[in-house]
């Protein structure tokens, strides 16, 4: 196990730059995830990481070690592919056990290990079996064996989920949650499924254009997005440019575009919601379940009056689209069998102050 | 700046591969370009300008000849492959499987041995014309295959195979839902077929021609026997070396190569132009059964007669191999049969040695592909280096070259000591026979390792490296072992054509050292024929096996392994 530091890492291919300015620390025992679309750099990452790519700047240390330009067969990384890379002319267990040969392991406490292994993830009776007759989440964890048996210092793990049907899927992501208790391994889990991210890691690293937008726990990712691209990439959410036209002592005051006409929107001046420093464009953001919906007229601040548009059933969620002035808001509602709400009628929408948050507009900046 | 391991690595491996292929591919080809700018009177364009001129006819007519041939093969070929695949592909009738695999029986047949038994079939004293003479009390043959015609005929016979495979491929790859919709949006059969599914063919079809054309270009085997006085190019750069004008055989082979290398360029520039692959997968043959009862014993009927004349040259070299030599001398038929030929073939040591050389021979230049093909595949397919397309030309320049070219490029590049073979000559020893079958041999080998590793994935090997694995372990233990049956298959190939390998041998062999290939134009001319068709039936034999074996045991179906 060790903690994995990156330092001011650059990778550029040719004239492409992959990877710029990164700064990672990843704790010993993490669970740690690179969330972002595809081509934005995570996978780049996770390549440095396991050798198969030098940083063209910067640094990687291992706990102490400058690992940098160590070549990948002596990293003691252990890597699940995406393919899940499974030798096809061996079985089960001549797989999991090829890194402990390579390691000269005598062959009693070989074929111990790899019994082991194979009894946590629960393939014990495939031993012999060849790899090309196991099913998808199967081999899915013939890979995560055969990654785990070398005790590596660190997982890495490579979109492994991708490849699986949403059944499999759910099923490997408990198992993953499960051997990751029991090894207590430092873990880097790929992904562009912020589900997964969100509900399996410790921590998340949000990429884009092979820059790091946050690092930050799955709720601080969630409730308080440091961008708009964190906050539309991960769940749904309500954008609206702002200006910022007064800042009291308890509240600011912003003036956000409804279509042709202007609407102020009051804010609590808390970090979580309002950062002084932030600069250049702006945007107000809130999720669709913290909008509050009414039949009728009702007092209070950040009132706005709309129409139903589209009502879509979830069956334990309703969600609404709400046509304010000419914008359309999304709202989430708890299915209470109390509402009856239809496409067409009107309704008034609370954006509540002290769940809006401004954030800075970076999309345009990084040219999506 | 060395940049890092992998980078260094890579110009390790890269390395010898270069040296081998500057060594027997470029500098060889180099030497007989400046052999042939060599004159009397120094340096100079003189025996361009000679080859060309008028007075000197043969050669221009020589160059002609082979031109005129190659397009008459390829428009014969193409007129029987292609319906041939046609019919097999799309039409269901009794034995169409058996009739479809025997389609490609003519593979089984070394260049030499097929145009023996087309010259013992269909020849003056062929069994087909002598036995329709007397069937019929004619007073002579009714025909007789000899210069043009019979060149033609082999050419048809060997080549067709070409377009019926190609076609073949492209026919089975065409979505049938394209066609039915040409169907819904209104077009008849006609239009469809030459609207929507002959287009589609065409890229096939160009192909095939131009692999054609080049190889009728470099077909030496059959103008040898069947020439007569016919002339062509490949035959005459033959004749320059018997006769010793070295300057001109140098010349020869230059233009030829020329003619070659422009097909092979244009080629390569057709297929990366337009390509029609279909995305759609898993698309099943769709063959309509033939209903008619008539027409589906007809086509039953022409089947067995075409599968009867495909069958008729195999069938003819063992038959002649049964006839002891000595007892089939005015008679019009053989009449003893027994196994004497192979008897002697084993028993006799003069008679066993060709065999044992050129199993010898084709033995080392093999083992000298694996080696370097298995190399030269992983750098080109799993390496990236500045230079890449050039290694890729030269590895494809023995393709692109006729035989008789290879043969004259190591005559004039080891005929005198050089440091690629350390100082000695090689022309007249043991080691230029093996050193031409190996150069011959290079793209096969490397080509289908190629297309084997091509399927590998890349994070195969990364994830052995992951596990600690360092590069030579996993290329042993894992990469070798996962390509190996696509790679055997190819160089199991590449053996079985270096034991039959006849226009190279013919140049280069020497009396101590006669290949099988040689010894069987030496008993024809002996007029033994009984021993060499025994020698011939050893060849079909292997090549049956190794096709057999490639198929069983590595999966690997005849027609791949040939394109």
């Amino acid at each position: 196990m060790a903690s994995i530091k990156i330092d001011q890492v650059q990778k550029a291919f040719g004239k492409v730059i992959a990877v710029d300015h990164l700064d990672l620390e990843i704790k010993d025992g993490e669970f740690f995830t690179f969330l972002g679309p595809s081509g934005c750099g995570k996978t780049t990452t996770l390549r440095m990481i396991a050798g198969f790519y030098y940083p063209t700047k910067g640094m990687i240390r291992f706990g102490d070690k400058d690992m940098t330009r160590v070549p990948p067969e002596k990293r003691n990384t252990g890597m699940v592919f995406q393919n899940y890379a499974l030798f096809p002319h061996m079985t089960v267990f001549e797989n999991v056990a090829f890194g402990l040969r390579v390691r000269k392991i005598s062959a009693k406490e070989l074929k111990t290990r790899v019994q082991d292994v194979l009894r946590k993830v629960r393939l014990e009776k495939y031993s012999d079996r060849q790899v090309s007759q196991l099913s998808g989440g199967q081999q899915q964890r013939v890979a995560l064996a055969r990654a785990l048996v070398i005790e590596p210092e660190i997982l890495l793990l490579d979109e492994p989920l991708s490849n699986l049907d949403a059944k499999l899927r759910d099923e490997m992501r408990s198992e993953i949650l499960r051997l990751k208790e029991e090894y207590k391994i430092t873990t880097i889990y790929v992904t562009h499924d912020q589900a997964e991210a969100l509900s399996m890691s410790d921590r998340i690293a949000v990429f884009n254009f092979g820059v790091c937008h946050q690092v930050g726990t799955p709720s601080e990712i969630y409730n308080e997005p440091a961008n708009d691209f964190v906050a539309s990439f991960i769940g749904e959410i309500n954008l609206l440019p702002v200006k910022v036209e007064r800042v009291e002592q308890d509240h600011v005051y912003v003036s956000a575009q409804f279509g042709s006409e202007s609407r102020e929107l009051v804010v609590h001046n808390l970090p979580y919601n309002f950062n002084p420093d932030a600069k250049g464009d702006l945007s107000i953001s809130i999720r669709p379940e913290a909008i509050k919906v009414f039949e009728q007229q009702t007092d209070g601040t950040n009132i706005l009056k709309g129409k139903i548009e589209k009502v879509e059933f979830f069956g334990s969620v309703i969600n609404l689209s709400v046509n304010v002035a000419g914008l359309l808001l999304q709202v989430n509602l708890l299915n209470n069998r109390s509402n009856n709400l239809e496409s067409g009628a009107d309704v008034w929408v609370q954006l509540p102050e002290d769940q809006i948050r401004v954030i800075p507009v970076v999309s345009g900046d990084v040219s999506c | 700046m060395l940049k890092n391991r992998d980078t260094r690595f890579t110009i390790l491996l890269l390395i010898p591969v270069l040296l081998v292929l500057v060594a027997y591919v470029l500098y060889p080809s180099i030497r007989t370009f400046i052999e042939s700018l060599q004159t009397e009177r120094g340096a100079s364009l003189a025996n361009y300008l000679d080859f060309f001129s008028q007075e000197s006819k043969t050669n221009l007519q020589a160059l002609w000849n082979s031109v005129y041939i190659s397009i008459l093969s390829v428009l014969v070929s193409a007129l029987i492959g292609i319906p041939l695949a046609f019919i097999f592909n799309r039409y269901d009738f009794p034995g169409r499987g058996f009739f479809s695999s025997a389609a490609i029986m003519p593979i089984v047949l070394p260049s030499l041995v097929g145009v023996m038994a087309f010259m013992f079939l269909y020849g003056e004293t062929g069994l087909i014309p002598n036995l329709i003479k007397d069937l019929f009390g004619l007073e002579k043959v009714p025909f007789k295959i000899g210069g043009v015609s019979g060149i033609l005929v082999v050419h048809a016979y060997t080549m067709y195979v070409y377009f019926y495979m190609t076609v073949s491929s492209a026919i089975n790859k065409i979505d049938p839902s394209l066609e039915e919709a040409a169907y819904n949006l209104g077009a008849n059969r006609f239009k469809v077929f030459w609207k929507v599914t002959f287009p589609l063919l065409t890229p096939a079809i160009v192909a095939a021609s131009l692999l054609v054309f080049m190889i009728s270009m470099a077909s030496f085997s059959a103008p040898f026997l069947l020439a007569g006085g016919y002339r062509v190019l490949s035959l005459q750069i033959y004749f320059s070396k018997l006769n010793g004008d070295m300057e001109v055989a140098a010349t020869q082979s230059v233009i030829l190569s020329i003619v070659s290398i422009a097909f092979l360029l244009f080629m390569r520039w057709y297929q990366n132009r337009k390509d029609y692959r279909m995305a759609t997968k898993g698309i099943g043959a769709h063959r309509s059964e033939v209903k008619n009862p008539v027409m589906k014993w007809i086509m039953v009927l022409l089947g067995i007669i075409g599968v009867i004349i495909l069958l008729l040259p195999h069938f003819t070299i063992l038959l002649l191999s049964l006839v002891p030599d000595g007892t089939w001398t005015w008679q019009i038929y053989p009449s003893v049969f027994n196994f004497e030929n192979y008897r002697l073939l084993l028993q006799d040591p003069n008679i066993f040695k060709p065999l044992k050389n050129s199993l010898i021979l084709a033995f080392i230049a093999t083992a000298g592909n694996l080696v370097f093909g298995v190399l030269t595949s992983y750098l080109l397919v799993k390496r990236k280096f500045i230079g890449k397309n050039f290694v890729d030309i030269l590895v494809m320049i023995p393709w692109a070259l006729p035989a008789t070219v290879i043969g004259m490029n190591l005559i004039f590049a080891f005929n005198e000591p050089n440091i690629f073979s350390f100082g000695n000559i090689l022309v007249g020893t043991f080691w230029i026979l093996p050193l031409a079958y190996f150069v011959r041999h290079i793209p096969l080998v490397v080509r289908s390792t190629n297309a084997v590793l091509e399927q590998l994935d890349d994070s195969i090997e990364e994830a052995s490296r992951n596990l600690g694995a360092r590069w030579f372990y996993t290329f042993r233990r894992v990469i070798l072992p996962i390509i190996m049956p696509g790679v055997l298959s190819g160089t199991l190939l590449a053996f079985v054509e270096s034991v039959g390998e006849f226009p190279t041998s013919v140049l280069l062999y020497t009396i101590s050292n006669r290949p099988i290939s040689i010894e069987i134009m030496n008993q024809l001319r002996m007029f033994n024929m009984g021993q060499a068709a025994a020698y011939g039936m050893i060849q079909i034999a292997l090549i049956a096996i190794v096709l057999f074996i490639s198929n069983k045991v590595f999966g690997v179906k005849a027609e791949q392994s040939l394109s």
